[in-house]
């Protein structure tokens, strides 16, 4: 087991790199594309809110590998070339985006209607106090459940290894292949993904503590 | 609460891989060809995505191919005509750890036989001499590996010794390993890399299913393909070595590999036998 962990460090900590890389990239990008996206099933134009909600249902229906292989196989073929570890980036960013949605809909949703009301009425514009008043109170509901999201997130980026994106799962085939030591080589890629989900769990129970007493 | 669940599921989980770890060693360890003889049946691990050697017939839902055909041939050799064959599909990954697991009686899969291989398991005569070439579109540069310089990617199947061939004999191009060969080859043809590289009977299933690909340069390496047995299984493997001089011998194997390596440009059944 340790000798997997030693002789392959090289392979490993490459891959290492390529899957955090990936989760960064996917994290900051599905942040932005799910808030946009929540931001827009809940807009008082009704066909702002229908092509939000098409996009929200249409995404996280299909399987991650699905969306993930339009990027790496159809896409170069008839639009752009973009590479293994940029298709399993974006089709991640894609995916994840669609569940950050949803997350960040029920949580704008659940704070009371009077919120909205009152500060328009104060004089706010509509994005004003959306900005100010509704989704600063929304966050302490919406951090939670999209701690869960970040953990899913980092470890579905593991559909890098089906795109040739050199990520850890894509070494650790490797290692299993050449060394055929199946056991050790999946064990030794586990562990590596708990030291990156398990301080981020951590992170988000922190923030969740922190961001409810105050 | 979580505790209280957690006091439960424990020894759970314990007893199921006692149980588990249990059955795969005493199924592993089993003599085959005793088994085998009892049952009447040899379980053989084919690919199921390789054009010419194990592919999947949709309509038919059977695997069929050259190694279908060689086991089939085998099985009736070993077994006598009423002998079943039974077929697990099983991929370049995981054919290793479904042999050792006692889940296939043993693969003929386009495996290659290699040093490091046969420190894990046996393997039987060679019962096809592959060798490595690499497949392009029609009209691309590359023409041979030694065309492969920096800047060009070659797309090999995880699992398969391609890796570390492309590294020998071309350092400089960038290695792109994929699951399967039908992925690998739709990953060429989008443009993903500028070649593929495996067993040049591989090659030739895939230029036959689409004309736009040809096999270029030769062969720059060796692959016999071997039938792999788990170790402590020498009956197995006796009775396995001798029933394919048997079916070399009458003329079996000719037949078969004339049938599906008979409309190959340039093949020659004394080149691979």
């Amino acid at each position: 087991m340790f000798d997997i962990l030693t002789n392959n460090w090289g392979l490993l900590s490459t891959g290492w790199g390529y899957t955090i890389m990936c989760s960064v990239l996917a994290l900051i990008g599905s942040c932005v594309l799910g808030t946009l996206f929540a931001l827009m099933e809940i807009s008082p134009y009704k066909w702002v809110a229908t092509i939000g909600r098409v996009y929200v249902e249409v995404v996280r229906n299909i399987p991650l590998l699905v969306i993930t292989m339009v990027f790496y196989l159809v896409i170069p073929k008839y639009v752009v070339a973009i590479n293994g570890f940029t298709a399993g980036t974006i089709g991640l960013t894609i995916y994840t985006s669609a569940f950050i949605a949803e997350t960040v809909r029920a949580g704008i949703e659940a704070i009371a209607k009077g919120q909205m009301e009152g500060a328009r009425s104060v004089g706010l514009t509509y994005s004003q106090a959306m900005t100010q008043i509704v989704f600063p109170q929304a966050i302490k509901i919406i951090i939670p459940p999209l701690g869960n999201q970040f953990i899913n997130l980092v470890k579905n980026s593991s559909v890098l290894a089906f795109t040739s994106g050199f990520d850890l799962m894509y070494q650790g085939k490797i290692i299993a292949s050449t060394t055929l030591d199946t056991f050790s080589s999946y064990l030794a890629v586990g562990l590596l993904y708990l030291v990156l989900t398990l301080p981020l769990s951590y992170l988000m129970r922190y923030l969740e503590k922190r961001w409810q007493t105050a | 609460m979580q505790k209280r669940i957690l006091k439960f599921l424990l020894p759970v989980v314990f007893l199921l891989t006692a149980v588990l770890a249990g059955c795969g060693k005493s199924v592993a360890s089993q003599d085959i060809l005793t088994n085998a003889s009892q049952t009447n049946t040899i379980i053989w691990g084919v690919k199921a995505d390789t054009n010419l050697f194990g592919l999947m017939n949709v309509k038919k839902n059977k695997i069929e191919g050259f190694d279908v055909d060689v086991a089939k041939a085998l099985t009736k050799q070993i077994l006598g005509p009423s002998g079943k064959a039974k077929f697990v599909q099983v991929t370049s990954d995981t054919r290793m750890p479904l042999l050792k697991a006692g889940n296939i009686d043993a693969i003929i899969a386009t495996m290659t036989i290699t040093p490091e291989r046969k420190k894990q398991v046996d393997f039987s005569d060679i019962y096809f001499k592959a060798g490595g070439s690499l497949l392009v579109k029609k009209g691309s540069k590359i023409k041979s590996v030694k065309d492969l310089k920096k800047g060009t990617k070659v797309i090999v199947v995880q699992g398969s010794t391609y890796g570390d061939n492309i590294k020998k004999a071309a350092p400089d191009t960038q290695v792109l390993q994929l699951a399967d060969y039908a992925q690998a080859f739709t990953a060429l043809k989008s443009g993903q890399a500028d070649a593929l590289s495996t067993d040049n009977g591989i090659l030739y299933g895939m230029s036959i299913q689409d004309k736009d690909y040809v096999v270029v340069g030769g062969t720059y390496t060796n692959e016999p393909y071997g039938i792999a047995i788990n170790k402590g299984q020498k009956p197995f493997l006796h009775t396995v070595n001798s029933a394919l001089a048997k079916i070399k011998e009458n003329g079996t194997y000719d037949k078969i590999a004339q049938k599906w390596f008979g409309d190959v440009p340039g093949f020659d059944v004394k080149e691979v036998k």
